[in-house]
């Protein structure tokens, strides 16, 4: 029996607790701020590079014969483009500084990128009737592919450390066994500490979302509704792992111990700070079976592609599936002592 | 009528140790029924049992008759030993939580007048006396209105004026005609509050009764304490028919003698040194101490 009453007097009860324990509520923002801000500085210098120019793979053997004079100016990079809509959003993100279409005799170019300028006067010098297309878009930065990363990484500590850690002090300081005396399920009890630190990890989020917009800004294509709900599952799947590891435990060194051993590689393989393309397989096959992996890829796809429900729902799903598994074992192994 | 809370042999196997080795008592409602015995004896094993926060190994525990129900955690109240609440919660907001979690609840006002808690309502529960702790974990015991009202070691680590208010406060509790279970190490307040006691040692019951029925039946004699000047133990202890048991420690030296003139004139003839001398009726702590041949408290 699921009693709302009690719940919801729970919940009330935890969110206090955490909104008046100032230290960690800082700390819970402040902490990805001050990362994104690092990053946003450290990688802010613009290196100096090669112009690059895709062309469609048509083309791919015209780049080394001299056909076509802008094929010989010196300090660009060709690079052949199989799909040509995907090249296009490569301009977009300023990946490519120029896309060359020599057949339709056009090219595209951002006119929000000063390289792009720079290089649409180099290509009118040697060949004046090339007909402009002009897409245009923000340049996506490191810090851009990075804040999905840093915003996941806080979720994860927040779910595991803030739910998993306080059940396990609560058990060890006698909360709960004071609890299990009273008619309160464990069901009621857990379902509340879900709940809270859900809706308050969706809040911080949120402001530290708001808070690094507004000061670094950065790349945003897809639908809000959908990052929210991929951050509502992610999170969820996350607070569900800490619920096994705090089922049973009464040592915080222990809970501390088996926390970080759960975070540690999901630090690491998730892809929080660089991407894992090239990497071995079993380590990407086993970065797949991390929650925190699923919500950074969702996040990503959603943020820098503008991906919708169709391209990012199985990631959805697999949370979806790791959160009721989680879950389901939490409540089973849960003890009050 | 079945007893409100009837124990049979009720036993508790740990890997380590048997806490409890078959106990049975029963309890009428009204009553204050006290488990006095050392730290370690299997009180609070026994009381965490029939809060059913424990699972016993054996034994059956009834409630009015029958095994314990979901009422009957709707109706019972619980003061552990070292209760933790949630610091940043206030002590408002913890009587207002606990109370959500009961069917029946007595009203937050009268709870606030019974426990005296009214001068510190919006402080945070890590921020308030012990005298004030114990209070508000009293009235969360009590916030469900409860029959039977379980108090484990509710003053260990008071002060003495503490204590006594603490005391005065289940004195009001009791005359509300609800039915006490509390355990203690100490005997002045088993004396004070209860009206049957259970001695417990070593998970074994040793004695059961009225404090005052436990005494009689025990004890038709007198207690002389000597301060411990003979503390390298050249003395030997005094002998004779009239003394029933000599216990010595570290501080002093008792003599449980069944004729007073006797004894102390066998002190005078050996020549024990008599200044500091005591003379004094037996208490539940010589009880104890006649019943097992060790202390209460160390």
């Amino acid at each position: 029996m699921f009693d709302l009453h009690r719940f919801l007097a729970l919940l009330t009860a935890r969110n206090r607790e955490f909104l008046r324990d100032r230290t960690s509520l800082l700390w819970n923002v402040i902490m990805p701020v001050i990362i994104v801000f690092g990053f946003a500085y450290a990688f802010n210098k613009e290196e100096v590079q090669l112009f690059k120019v895709g062309v469609p793979s048509a083309y791919a053997m015209q780049i080394d014969s001299p056909m076509r004079p802008f094929f010989d100016t010196r300090h660009i990079q060709f690079i052949v483009e199989e799909d040509m809509f995907h090249a296009r959003e490569r301009v977009e993100r300023h990946q490519l500084d120029l896309l060359l279409d020599p057949e339709g005799n056009r090219y595209w170019v951002n006119d929000k990128s000063p390289r792009g300028y720079v290089i649409e006067k180099l290509l009118l010098g040697v060949d004046g009737d090339a007909g402009r297309r002009t897409l245009s878009g923000e340049r996506i930065r490191y810090v851009d592919w990075l804040i999905p990363g840093v915003l996941s990484m806080n979720v994860m500590f927040s779910s595991l450390f803030g739910v998993g850690y306080a059940i396990v002090r609560y058990r060890r300081n006698g909360v709960l066994k004071r609890l299990k005396a009273t008619p309160l399920t464990p069901v009621e009890f857990l379902s509340a500490q879900v709940i809270s630190r859900l809706w308050l990890i969706v809040l911080t989020t949120i402001a530290v979302y708001l808070g690094t917009d507004l000061f670094v800004g950065f790349s945003m294509f897809g639908s809000y509704a959908l990052l929210l709900l991929t951050l509502v599952l992610g999170a969820l799947s996350m607070i569900s792992l800490a619920l096994i590891v705090a089922a049973r435990l009464a040592n915080q060194e222990a809970a501390n111990g088996l926390l970080n051993l759960v975070s540690w590689p999901m630090m690491l393989l998730s892809g929080v700070w660089f991407s894992l393309e090239g990497s071995p397989e079993w380590v990407q096959m086993l970065a797949q079976t991390l929650p925190l992996t699923h919500l950074i890829e969702a996040a990503r796809k959603i943020m820098l592609d503008g991906a919708g429900l169709m391209a990012i729902g199985h990631h959805l799903l697999i949370l979806l599936l790791m959160s009721a598994i989680c879950l389901g074992l939490g409540a089973r192994l849960f003890r009050w002592e | 009528m079945p007893p409100l809370l009837e124990i049979r042999q009720l036993t508790k196997h740990y890997p380590q140790v048997e806490a409890v080795r078959g106990i049975d008592f029963a309890i009428e409602p009204g009553a204050c029924f006290g488990l006095l015995g050392p730290n370690g004896a299997g009180k609070t094993t026994t009381v965490e049992i029939l809060e059913g926060v424990a699972d016993a190994s054996s034994g059956d525990i009834l409630w009015y008759g029958k095994a314990r129900d979901e009422g009957f955690r709707q109706r019972a109240g619980i003061m552990f030993q070292s209760t933790a609440l949630q610091d940043l919660i206030t002590v408002e907001e913890t009587l207002e939580l606990f109370g959500s979690f009961y069917r029946h609840t007595r009203p937050m006002a009268e709870l606030i007048e019974l426990c005296d808690l009214g001068g510190f309502l919006d402080r945070e529960t890590k921020k308030i006396s012990g005298g004030q702790r114990q209070r508000l974990l009293l009235a969360v015991a009590l916030v469900n209105d409860p029959e039977i009202l379980f108090l484990d070691e509710p003053t260990t680590g008071l002060d003495p004026q503490a204590r006594r208010n603490f005391w005065k406060l289940v004195h009001k509790i009791k005359r509300e005609g609800k039915t006490l279970i509390l355990t203690t190490h100490y005997m002045e307040e088993a004396w004070e509050l209860c009206d049957e006691i259970a001695i417990m040692d070593h998970g074994l019951i040793i004695a059961q009764g009225s404090p005052r029925g436990l005494l009689r039946k025990h004890f038709d004699n007198a207690v002389i304490t000597l301060p411990m000047v003979d503390k390298k133990g050249v003395m030997e202890d005094p002998q004779g028919e009239e003394i029933v048991g000599v216990f010595r420690d570290k501080r002093e030296l008792e003599i449980v003698t069944t004729d007073i003139e006797r004894t102390l004139g066998r002190l005078v003839s050996s020549h024990f040194p008599l200044e500091g001398i005591e003379v004094r009726s037996p208490n539940l702590e010589d009880l104890f101490l006649e019943l097992t041949g060790h202390k209460l408290r160390p």
